[in-house]
């Protein structure tokens, strides 16, 4: 249970720090967190990033639009969809290009895969974090179906460039559709062994309720989006606010929290699985026919301007920022990544809370590295 | 007397949550069949990619070893890393005139990051995937591929 | 009842009458105690080899996976191949680490665990010592394998190793008391503290029939604090893989590190055994009275195989707590003793006692 840490430890030398990172289980990439302690409990914490920086934002300033969108696999890769998917809407956009019906109803169902095989591996790691480690291999098992559904598709398990500017590299495998409706009624029932393992579990509930608490208010102050900010009552659904792909014609709730606790910010995910599987089965039976991409010119050059496109990825709010000099490649580039806002309350979240509740914690905030440093 | 009875069921409920999760994890050990392991070296012969897979870049050629390459260049150009070079050559054709066709298309595998937009940009359909995916070499000059065969020259179809 | 063809006493006697017979008194205990420390080192490493390939075995198969399955039939020989890789790898040496304390760790747990080992009964007969306080000196013994955890969490001058040895310190202290109260409840039934008188007593049914629902109450009681004990999880907090990396063993390395992950394993047999012993009846085979035929059926099963069996199955219950449950945090594992375990476990003997009083077990 959260600790009075104050007054704070002030020497810097007396003060106990320990490394967590680079190269730590939970971590999940190589990220280093240098906390403070006062016996078990965190007094303060200090992100260091930047150890898997590979200057994507710079890289894509020479690549064609075309050729950035296979970068921004490499940022979010458990949403590599969804990566896609903003630079091309930003592409459309600034083109004014109508893409046809069915890549919009491919895309939106594709997204929401994304969001249920990120959201799957999420829960493994956290049941691995909080000391489970069957969760991790079930989290793995069931996420094979999607990746399977997506590489009929796509060609690939995990980068999959698959968006293009104005549609798609191909069209849907025809088992696509089977496999996925097979995916949904499976993973239906799997869910529910979740449900068992982990969210019902006592010894679960007693670590994460009440702990690592962000208000609504600090949410929007440090720009936590995605299921962590709508954990807080944050309501920052961009599918709901600036609708983009098909999301403005299916029905789907926001899903919203009151507390912005560990727990909640675990169930946000839960629900919203269940929430994506019900936005897939609306579509998945009505994608139109028609073309599977709009017709592109050869050479693709935005308009002199700034343009900026945001979209939902699995972990938060997931922004592009172009200016354009009418070249065909951008003048600048600027990603707007979740993790990068998420991991900025990690420290207030987590101070006064014991070294196990900073794993729960970060856990919960769902990051991915690779995306925080770019 | 709340909390005495509070302290009870705080038991019976914690007791039944933690017996739920023993249930799925005691059904999984007896049931041999969920298991989803893939042998992989022994199932090798029977593992089949799907045929969209993306394992390299390869320029198919039909059985009179002709491929449908024209060597333009515009797959060396929209690679995003400079995977592949092109390497031009010139020939005589039978009335007179000089022509540009493929020397040598060079693969780096080892550059490659499966984008893809060298296959859709191609304008002759000259490129596909190939479904290998066994690519771990001892020397890292083995990634470097020439995707035209010897021998080999542009079917027909295409040439005209 | 006649167990006399499985009966090994008459045997040991032999063998110490006629060592005693041929050397002299010193010479004869000599031998003695050696060929009884080498039994114990060879069933020590077989038992740690193969409940190690059994770990594997049975969380790959709650995780559906299909675990180690390449060197040899069935993956059997990886252990081999793993132990000898432990055994050849280097030792690294710590900067600035209590040398003396650095290298000492790892025996006082493996001592610990042997010595707990000596008490066990594992057939008629096969019993390295029969102390009339037995379970007194096993909780003893046992408890003493903290020292060893502590001394490495604060000698290999490591943060994680350290805050790892404080946890397992505060987690083995308080879980010392369930794990005597409860063996205590079986105490107050039986009547008596020695392994063997225990089991004898259990000749027409197991203590945990035999004392209906306190005795249940203490077994589970014994089995939680059992698991906390051996530092397992979920209440490995000492490790905490995700947390503290490897916890108080994070700077060993080869065969230092091997003795740690085998007393991991022993540890849990013991316990395991124990309450196998104390509860399940240890060798005693299972009989129903009455069932005459049944009886005798099952006497034919030799006791040694009896007390694996039994020890087995409640190292496969502990294994599966392993890997089903999430890792308590510290805060909570205390809860759990001192809100839980120890008032449950502090009425449940004077239940026990009064059913004793008045005569109402079986």
């Amino acid at each position: 249970m959260k600790e009075d840490i104050n007054p704070p430890v002030r020497n810097i030398e007396e003060e106990y720090h320990i490394n967590i990172g680079p190269q730590h289980p939970s971590t999940h990439g190589v990220l280093r967190l240098v906390a403070s302690l006062k016996g078990e409990t965190v007094t303060s914490l200090k992100p260091h990033c930047g150890y898997i920086h590979r200057g994507i934002e710079k890289m894509c300033e020479k690549d064609t639009y075309p050729q950035v969108i296979h970068l921004t696999d490499r940022m979010d890769y458990l949403s590599a969809h969804i990566n896609n998917h903003v630079v091309c809407l930003l592409v459309e956009k600034a083109l004014e290009v109508d893409v046809p019906e069915r890549v919009q109803y491919i895309r939106t169902i594709m997204d929401e895969l994304t969001r249920i095989a990120s959201h799957q591996l999420w829960w493994g790691c956290f049941g691995m974090d909080m000391g489970g480690q069957t969760c991790l291999l079930y989290g793995m098992r069931d996420r094979e179906k999607i990746l399977d559904a997506f590489e009929e598709s796509c060609g690939s398990r995990l980068l999959h460039s698959y968006y293009t500017p104005g549609g798609l590299m191909k069209d849907i495998h025809p088992n696509f559709q089977k496999k996925v409706k097979d995916f949904i009624k499976y993973f239906r029932k799997k869910i529910h062994d979740y449900d068992c393992i982990l969210t019902g579990n006592v010894i679960m509930q007693e670590r994460t309720k009440g702990v690592g608490i962000l208000t609504k208010e600090e949410a929007i102050d440090y720009g936590v989006t995605g299921p962590t900010g709508r954990a807080s009552g944050f309501s920052c659904d961009v599918r709901k606010r600036y609708p983009y792909g098909v999301y403005d014609r299916v029905g789907f709730k926001e899903i919203l929290g009151t507390k912005g606790d560990t727990f909640e910010r675990y169930m946000m995910r839960m629900l919203e699985m269940r929430e994506s599987m019900n936005i897939i089965e609306q579509l998945i039976d009505n994608i139109p026919a028609g073309d599977y991409t709009a017709k592109m010119k050869a050479v693709l050059k935005l308009p002199a301007g700034e343009y900026y496109q945001r979209v939902e990825s699995a972990r938060g709010e997931l922004g592009v920022y172009v200016v354009s000099d009418g070249n065909k490649s951008p003048y600048r580039m600027k990603f707007r990544s979740p993790n990068f806002s998420n991991l900025s309350a990690l420290d207030h979240i987590c101070r006064g809370f014991k070294i196990a509740d900073l794993i729960a914690i970060s856990g919960s905030l769902d990051f991915v590295i690779p995306d925080i440093d770019r | 007397m709340k909390s005495f009875f509070k302290y009870f069921t705080g038991i019976f409920y914690g007791v039944k949550s933690l017996l739920s999760g023993l249930s799925v994890t005691g059904k999984y050990f007896f049931s041999p069949g969920a298991i989803v392991t893939q042998q992989y070296p022994e199932n090798r012969k029977k593992l089949e990619m799907f045929d969209r897979f993306k394992g390299e870049v390869v320029m198919p050629h039909d059985e009179k070893n002709h491929h449908r390459c024209t060597g333009c260049g515009i797959c060396g150009n929209s690679c995003p890393n400079g995977s592949i070079e092109i390497i031009q050559d010139k020939i005589d054709t039978p009335d007179g005139k000089k022509e540009r066709i493929i020397g040598k298309h060079i693969y780096h595998l080892s550059m490659c990051t499966f984008c893809g937009l060298c296959i859709k940009s191609c304008p002759s359909n000259a490129l596909a995937w190939g479904q290998e995916f066994e690519h771990a070499v001892f020397d890292r000059s083995k990634l470097t591929k020439i995707l035209n065969k010897p021998g080999s020259s542009i079917s027909k179809d295409i040439a005209e | 009842m006649d167990f006399s063809i499985y009966d090994l006493t008459s045997f040991d006697q032999g063998i110490d009458k006629c060592l005693y017979e041929n050397l002299t008194p010193f010479w004869a205990t000599v031998v003695e105690m050696t060929l009884i420390g080498l039994i114990f080192l060879i069933f020590y490493a077989l038992v740690a080899l193969f409940l190690i390939y059994a770990e594997r075995k049975v969380c790959a198969f709650m995780q559906n996976r299909v675990g180690p399955n390449r060197v040899g039939p069935y993956g059997i020989f990886q252990l081999i191949a793993d132990f000898i890789k432990l055994m050849l790898k280097e030792i690294i040496p710590i900067k600035n680490a209590d040398k003396f304390l650095f290298n000492l760790a790892p025996f006082i747990v493996v001592i610990a665990s042997f010595m707990a080992m000596a008490a066990i009964p594992f057939a008629k007969g096969l019993h390295a010592i029969d102390f009339d306080i037995g379970i007194l000196y096993v909780v003893a013994v046992s408890s003493m394998g903290v020292i060893g955890v502590l001394l490495a969490g604060w000698s290999s001058n490591n943060k994680y190793s350290l805050i790892g040895a404080m946890r397992s310190g505060a987690m083995i202290v308080s879980y010392e008391l369930s794990v005597g109260l409860s063996l205590l409840t079986v105490v107050i039934l039986a009547g008596t503290m020695q392994f063997s008188a225990i089991v004898e007593g259990q000749a027409n049914g197991w203590f945990i029939f035999k004392g209906h629902l306190p005795a249940v109450i203490a077994f589970i009681i014994y089995l939680i604090a059992g698991t906390a004990e051996a530092n397992r999880g979920p209440f490995d907090l000492a490790e905490a893989e995700s947390e503290l990396t490897a916890g108080y063993h994070t700077e060993y390395s080869g065969i230092k590190f091997a003795l740690f992950y085998m007393c991991e394993y022993m540890n849990m047999f013991i316990v395991a055994s124990i309450a196998a012993t104390v509860f399940l009846g240890g060798w005693m085979p299972l009989h129903i009275s009455g069932w005459e035929g049944f009886n005798h059926v099952m006497d034919f099963i030799p006791p040694f195989l009896w007390y694996l069996g039994k020890t087995f199955a409640l190292v496969w219950v502990i294994m599966w707590f392993k890997w089903t449950f999430p890792r308590l945090r510290i805060d909570q594992v205390l809860t759990l003793e001192w809100k839980y375990l120890l008032p449950i476990n502090l009425v449940n003997i004077l239940i026990m006692a009064f059913i004793v009083l008045m005569g109402w077990h079986f």
